[in-house]
């Protein structure tokens, strides 16, 4: 027939392979990289007094981004004392609606300047364009909305309280969501009135700095923020600071343990978002193609990197076949590699240290019997990648099934009953989140009261907005982060009014 | 005709019927909110430059170039037969697109243009778009479909039937109008706007399947929301699990809505992530429009000389 159509002036009909994804590389040139940075300080960029700086990489190329300065206790009391100076003499004297034309301000310039944070973010961590640009980013400016709207409202959030800011705010946040937890961190404390010090994770300063800048061209009042870039030994000068009145730390349980340590019997307020091991609970009568696009979604959202990551699948015994399979297949589909490509689904893991942890702890599940399964994906060459992996035969005493992973590693483990799925899911020192799928609206209602977790998403995981609280429970930490409840942790309430 | 007894009247054993397939079809639970957020994001993907031109080239070779007018006549079924032919005459590289959809009236007139182009002639029939006929009606609408020549036939389920669940009737006529298809593939329409949940749309596409259908279609074009992307994506992956189950492939085909290319790369890409690059070929996987091609060309000639030309410079068919 091909011969015919020849004769006719006609094609045969061509052959069809698929559709291969051109590289979409988004752009970086409108993104201008600074050399060095310096520490912003009483509203001005300052050198450290040690003089000592350290490099940041992309964990995507591991190319060498900027050299950032590293605070030490010197820095950290100036940074103190600036904050405590911005706090009495500005801060607490402007009027709640005075504060909030800041707080817009910020919202609306991040909005403004999206594209370049969200570039910046995605080259400093490794994580997909499409998450900093869909969700790091709108999360960031939103939260700075919402608590804008609070600032002149305050008196009228806690009925038959006065409330009255803390006085200076020490916030040390992870490199995760580094641009998000800035967001998360600020705009409650200065919402309230209270003044900050902020000290973003080592690995990922850069956008916390272009943050400064946000904030310094916002013409925030000098010392309002200040923003200390460096390790672990600056975030625990910064924590166990005389002057400090209020710490707020989102991290690794274990380092915040040791700021709870610190602050005993000090009298400062204190909130810890710490780590997590969520259990993801999925029912035989759930809607199972979105059930699997939510275990996707709760796992290998931003490489697992994600504190109340669903990183226990509790998946009912009578469709645990199924359900992994389907699992199996969507694993296969996922999109690994250059995390500046739109079309990237997992990008990179944050440093080789967490890579090399990552690689512990998996090892781990297979040595105790669990079986690997890895989605079939090249790697680039270089840069910490990590292949997105499911564990099945997994026991509730296996490493894996008991210790945060941080990293995009599956444990899957099943239940006969509901009864069963709730001792399961509780059956951690962890508590920050939970997942129940079901079409039963019963169900949801009954596992959310009895899951102890911060966070029980229903039929969805990985759903954030300024108005929800979030925390945890037991060894995930105390305090809540948005809503109300994350507003009173910046406040003193104790008076009556 | 077919000759197998049909006894739909006697649906007031509607109980038994439905505890024949109740449970196999209350399975199929689909959340609206997840599914239209794993739509979105695929709707998301960045297909650009080769990968655009190859999906262009793509939708033209999967489509169903449809007129399904009142008003149509011979003359207009002749002008859209030779635009399916040769839709670009200045650029070689645009495929013949899969088909053309006509009513059954215009079927041989169809046959006739398209003669010897291997472009296939479909026709709507069994009381399309309602569907609210007697099955004898009906199954004559198919057959004079088939005997005039078409090659494929897109039949409506019966709604009324379904949303009184009813769902062993649905069936039923289903299998009968594949019967009177004979050599016909069978396209089953489930008219998704007038189903009211997704769970609906899952369930109408296994009834579909297991019945015989070729393909399963979304819409007649003829009521609104048609092919939407979530709707797609569940028919997508019922047809998946059904393959699971079955090993038997089921053709998609969405229809109504899809009017710009943008849409229909999304489609491709949706249908490429959930079935995989096995069910984009014209075989399994058909666009169906009225207004699409016009667009794929011309994003076509933009990808070709960087700019885009007027509307004047594509055929009006």
């Amino acid at each position: 027939m091909a011969e015919q159509l020849e004769r006719r002036g006609e094609r045969a009909p061509a052959r069809f392979g698929g559709l291969d994804y051109a590289p979409a590389p988004e752009a970086t040139d409108h993104v201008k990289l600074r050399a060095d940075h310096g520490l912003l300080i009483g509203g001005r960029w300052v050198e450290p007094a040690s003089g000592k700086s350290f490099k940041t990489i992309s964990p995507a190329t591991e190319e060498v981004l900027a050299e950032v300065a590293e605070a030490g206790e010197e820095d950290v009391d100036a940074a103190v004392r600036a904050a405590r100076s911005a706090y009495t003499r500005v801060w607490s004297k402007l009027s709640g609606a005075e504060r909030a034309k800041y707080l817009y301000r910020i919202a609306r310039a991040l909005q403004e300047r999206a594209r370049e944070f969200a570039v910046l973010e995605t080259m400093n961590g490794g994580k997909p364009i499409k998450e900093s640009r869909d969700v790091d980013l709108p999360l960031a400016a939103a939260h700075f909305f919402y608590h804008a709207g609070w600032a002149d409202k305050l008196d009228y959030a806690f009925p038959g309280r006065r409330p009255a800011p803390l006085g200076v705010a020490a916030q040390v946040i992870p490199w995760n969501f580094p641009l998000l937890m800035a967001a998360w961190k600020l705009a409650p404390a200065l919402a309230a009135g209270n003044t900050v010090v902020l000290k973003p994770a080592e690995t990922t300063s850069l956008t916390a700095l272009r943050l400064g800048e946000l904030l310094q061209e916002a013409e925030l009042p000098e010392g309002v923020v200040n923003i200390l870039t460096g390790a672990g030994a600056t975030g625990a000068a910064l924590v166990g600071h005389d002057g400090v009145d209020k710490v707020a730390f989102t991290g690794s349980t274990e380092v915040g343990k040791a700021i709870q340590r610190t602050l005993a019997g000090s009298g400062r307020k204190l909130t810890l978002e710490l780590g997590g091991k969520a259990a993801n609970i999925v029912f035989e009568d759930a809607p199972l193609d979105q059930a699997v696009e939510g275990i996707i979604n709760g796992i290998y959202f931003n490489q697992g990197h994600v504190c109340c990551a669903g990183s226990r699948l509790l998946v009912q015994e009578s469709i645990a076949e199924p359900l992994v399979d389907k699992l199996k297949r969507r694993m296969a589909t996922l999109r690994v590699g250059d995390p500046l490509d739109k079309n990237t689904d997992i990008g990179a893991i944050n440093s080789r240290a967490q890579l090399d942890k990552i690689q512990e702890l998996v090892a781990a599940g297979e040595a105790e019997g669990a079986e690997a399964w890895q989605a079939p994906c090249e790697l680039p060459s270089r840069g910490f990648w990590f292949r997105p992996t499911v564990f099945t035969h997994v026991a509730q005493s296996h490493r894996i099934a008991q210790e945060e992973i941080f990293g995009p590693v599956l444990s899957v483990l099943t239940f006969r009953t509901p009864d069963e799925a709730v001792e399961k899911a509780n059956n951690t020192p962890y508590g920050l989140s939970a997942g129940v799928w079901t079409d039963k609206g019963s169900r949801i209602l009954e596992l959310a009261t009895r899951v102890r977790a911060g966070v029980v998403w229903a039929n969805t995981f990985n759903r954030f907005d300024p108005t929800a609280p979030f925390g945890g429970y037991k060894e995930s930490g105390f305090g809540r982060e948005g809503g109300r409840h994350g507003l009173a942790a910046y406040l003193d309430l104790s008076e009556g009014g | 005709m077919a000759t197998t007894p049909v006894r739909l009247g006697e649906t007031g054993s509607g109980f038994l019927q439905q505890v024949a397939l109740g449970p196999l079809l209350s399975r199929f639970a689909v959340d609206e909110v997840g599914a239209g957020e794993r739509a979105a994001a695929l709707a998301k993907r960045s297909i650009k430059k080769e990968s655009k031109v190859a999906a262009l080239r793509l939708a033209v070779a999967v489509m169903d170039l449809t007129t399904l007018e009142g008003a149509d006549t011979v003359g207009k079924v002749q002008a859209l037969c030779s635009k399916a032919r040769r839709p670009d005459p200045s650029d070689p590289e645009v495929p013949p697109v899969a088909a053309i959809c006509v009513y059954p009236s215009l079927v041989a007139t169809a046959r006739q243009a398209l003669a010897g182009s291997g472009v296939k002639v479909a026709s709507v029939a069994t009381a399309f778009p309602s569907g609210q006929a007697s099955l004898a009606v009906r199954l004559a609408d198919v057959a004079e479909a088939v005997e005039a020549g078409a090659d494929e036939i897109d039949m409506v389920i019966n709604r009324g039937a379904f949303l009184a669940g009813r769902h062993q009737e649905v069936f039923e006529e289903i299998v009968v109008v594949k019967e009177a298809c004979g050599q016909a593939r069978l396209k089953v329409i489930l008219e998704t706007g007038e189903l009211g949940t997704l769970d609906n749309v899952r369930r109408a596409s296994v009834l579909a399947m297991a019945a015989g259908a070729d393909f399963i279609k979304t819409s007649t074009g003829k009521i609104q929301p048609a092919a939407t992307l979530p709707v797609a994506l569940v028919m997508l992956e019922a047809i998946r699990d059904f393959h699971d189950r079955t090993g038997r492939m089921v053709g998609m085909k969405p229809a109504g809505g899809v009017r710009t290319a943008k849409q229909a790369i999304q489609h491709l890409v949706v249908v490429n992530e959930t079935l995989g690059p096995d069910w984009l070929t014209p075989e399994w996987f058909r666009l169906g429009a009225s207004s699409l091609l016009n667009d794929c060309l011309m994003q076509l000639a933009k990808e070709r000389s960087g700019r885009y030309q007027s509307g004047d410079y594509f055929t009006k068919d």
